[in-house]
C-alpha cells in the first residue's frame, strides 16, 4: 500500500497543474526636467548574502551609435553592475531590451520557467535599479520568500527615479 | 626636463612619511562597461589631492599592463607644467594596471661646511661628488605609483608583482571598492609579505575641507592592511619603508608605494 502511494506521488506533482506566476511592475515616473532621457533599468534577484542569483530585466539604450551602443553606460546601474552586470554577457536573450517610456511596465515570470526555476528555497530580494543620463539613480528592494506558499503582494514607492514598484506573487 | 625629475625626486627625498608632496595618478574612470573603452590618466606630484599644483610625474618609467598580463601602449602622452597625461584604449575585457617606477640614488653631503645634494646613477657618483665631501649620506630610492581600471569583469593577471621594492597584493580587487566597505591588501617588499609598514590613506578633495583626514595604518604580521573606505571618492594610498638592502654600498634604501583607488557609492 505504502509502496503504491510513493509510486503515485510523482505523477501527482508532474500533473499539469497551473504554474504560479510572479509579476513585477515597475513604474517609470514622469519627471519635470529640461533634458530627459529614459532611464536604464535593471531588475534582479539577490540572495540573503547579497549575491545576485538571476537577472530579471535590463533595459538600456540599444540604438546609441557610439561604438557598441549604450553598453558603455551599463556601469551606471552601479549595484547591478557590481553584483551581476559585469558578469553578464549583453545582450541577454529574454532579459535585456530597449529602454521603456514613462508608465507602468509589468514583467511576468512563470514559477516553473525562466529565471525563477534556478531558485532554491530561501529568502531573496527582488532589486530594481534605475539610472538616468544627466539624472539620478535609485534602488528599490522587495522581499521574496521562495517557494511561494500563498498569494501575496509587496509594494515599494520609489522617490526619484522610480515610481511604484510592486511584486505580485501567485503560487 | 631634467630639472623636473630632480624636483620630483628631491621632494621625495625630503618628504618624511607624514610630509606632503604626494605622488599620484588620476584615472578618469575606474569601472567601465562596454567593449571599446577609453580612459585618460593624469600623473602629478602635489600637496593637495588630487590637485595639479606642484610638478608633473614624468612618464619615463610608465608601464601599463593589460588583462592578459601583456604590455599596453599608452597613447597621447604629454607632460605639462603641473601634470603628465596619457590615454589608454581598453579593448580587452578585464583589469589594467598603470605603474610609474622611479629608481634613483640621492646623496647629501657637505663641502666646506655647505650642504649639497646630488642625484644620479651609482656609476657616475664617484665622478660627480667631490673627493673632499663630508657627511656623505646615500639613499637609493625605488618608488612605484600605480592605479587600476577595469572594463567588464575584473581579473588579476595585470597585478603580478615585479618583486622589487614595495608593492601591493590585492586580496580585495582594487576596482571592486564600495563606500562603507573595507579592503584588504598585502604589502610586499621585494615580493615577500612585509609586516610593520607604515601606510597612509587620504581621501581626495582635501582642498575643500579643513582637515586632511588621513588614516594611518600599519601592516600586520602577515603584511596585510585593512583599509576602511567610509565614503565614496578617490583615495590616495601611500606606503613607505627604509632598510639597508640598497645595491649601492653604504646606502640606505627607501621603498615607496603609492596608489590611487576609486570607491564608488553603494
Amino acid at each position: 500500500m505504502r509502496k503504491a502511494v510513493t509510486a503515485l506521488f510523482p505523477t501527482l506533482i508532474a500533473a499539469p497543474v497551473m504554474a504560479g506566476e510572479v509579476t513585477l511592475s515597475i513604474q517609470i515616473p514622469r519627471l519635470d526636467v529640461s533634458e530627459y532621457h529614459r532611464p536604464y533599468v535593471a531588475a534582479w534577484i539577490e540572495g540573503a548574502d547579497g549575491a545576485a542569483v538571476s537577472n530579471l530585466a535590463v533595459w538600456y539604450d540599444l540604438r546609441k551609435r557610439e561604438g557598441e551602443g549604450g553598453a558603455k553606460w551599463l556601469k551606471d546601474l552601479r549595484q547591478w553592475w557590481r553584483r551581476i552586470g559585469r558578469e553578464t554577457e549583453m545582450p541577454l536573450d529574454g532579459v535585456s531590451g530597449a529602454t521603456r517610456p514613462v508608465g507602468t511596465h509589468a514583467l511576468r515570470f512563470a514559477t516553473d520557467a525562466g529565471p525563477l526555476t534556478a531558485l532554491k528555497p530561501g529568502t531573496y530580494e527582488v532589486v530594481v535599479e534605475a539610472a538616468r543620463e544627466v539624472g539620478g539613480r535609485e534602488v528599490v528592494r522587495l522581499p521574496l520568500a521562495w517557494p511561494l506558499t500563498a498569494p501575496s503582494q509587496a509594494v515599494q514607492q520609489g522617490k526619484d527615479e522610480l515610481g511604484t514598484v510592486a511584486l505580485d506573487l501567485k503560487p | 626636463m631634467r630639472r623636473l625629475t630632480l624636483a620630483v625626486l628631491a621632494s621625495l627625498a625630503l618628504a618624511g612619511p607624514a610630509a606632503a608632496h604626494r605622488v599620484w595618478m588620476l584615472p578618469s574612470s575606474t569601472v567601465l562597461s562596454g567593449t571599446d573603452a577609453w580612459v585618460t590618466l593624469d600623473a602629478a606630484v602635489s600637496n593637495d589631492l588630487f590637485v595639479f599644483e606642484h610638478v608633473p610625474l614624468r612618464l619615463d618609467g610608465l608601464n601599463v599592463t593589460g588583462p592578459d598580463g601583456a604590455a599596453v601602449t599608452p597613447e597621447n602622452t604629454a607632460t605639462g607644467k603641473f601634470r603628465s597625461t596619457f590615454d589608454l584604449h581598453l579593448i580587452k575585457p578585464g583589469s589594467y594596471r598603470a605603474a610609474v617606477t622611479n629608481e634613483g640614488l640621492i646623496a647629501s653631503y657637505k663641502v666646506g661646511g655647505q650642504q649639497k645634494r646630488w642625484r644620479g646613477k651609482a656609476d657616475s657618483m664617484a665622478r660627480e661628488i667631490p673627493a673632499d665631501a663630508q657627511d656623505v649620506r646615500l639613499t637609493e630610492s625605488i618608488q612605484r605609483t600605480e592605479t587600476f581600471v577595469t572594463v567588464g569583469k575584473p581579473n588579476a593577471a595585470a597585478f603580478a608583482p615585479s618583486g622589487k621594492g614595495l608593492e601591493l597584493r590585492f586580496d580585495t580587487h582594487p576596482n571592486n571598492l564600495a563606500a562603507g566597505e573595507s579592503a584588504r591588501f598585502t604589502l610586499l617588499l621585494d615580493g615577500a609579505p612585509a609586516p610593520g609598514i607604515d601606510v597612509e590613506v587620504v581621501r581626495g578633495g582635501s582642498r575643500y575641507r579643513d582637515k586632511s583626514e588621513e588614516v594611518k595604518l600599519k601592516s600586520g604580521p602577515d603584511g596585510t592592511v585593512t583599509v576602511p573606505f567610509a565614503q565614496a571618492g578617490l583615495y590616495w594610498f601611500g606606503a613607505e619603508t627604509q632598510d639597508d638592502k640598497a645595491r649601492t654600498a653604504g646606502a640606505r634604501r627607501r621603498a615607496v608605494y603609492n596608489a590611487t583607488f576609486e570607491v564608488l557609492p553603494q
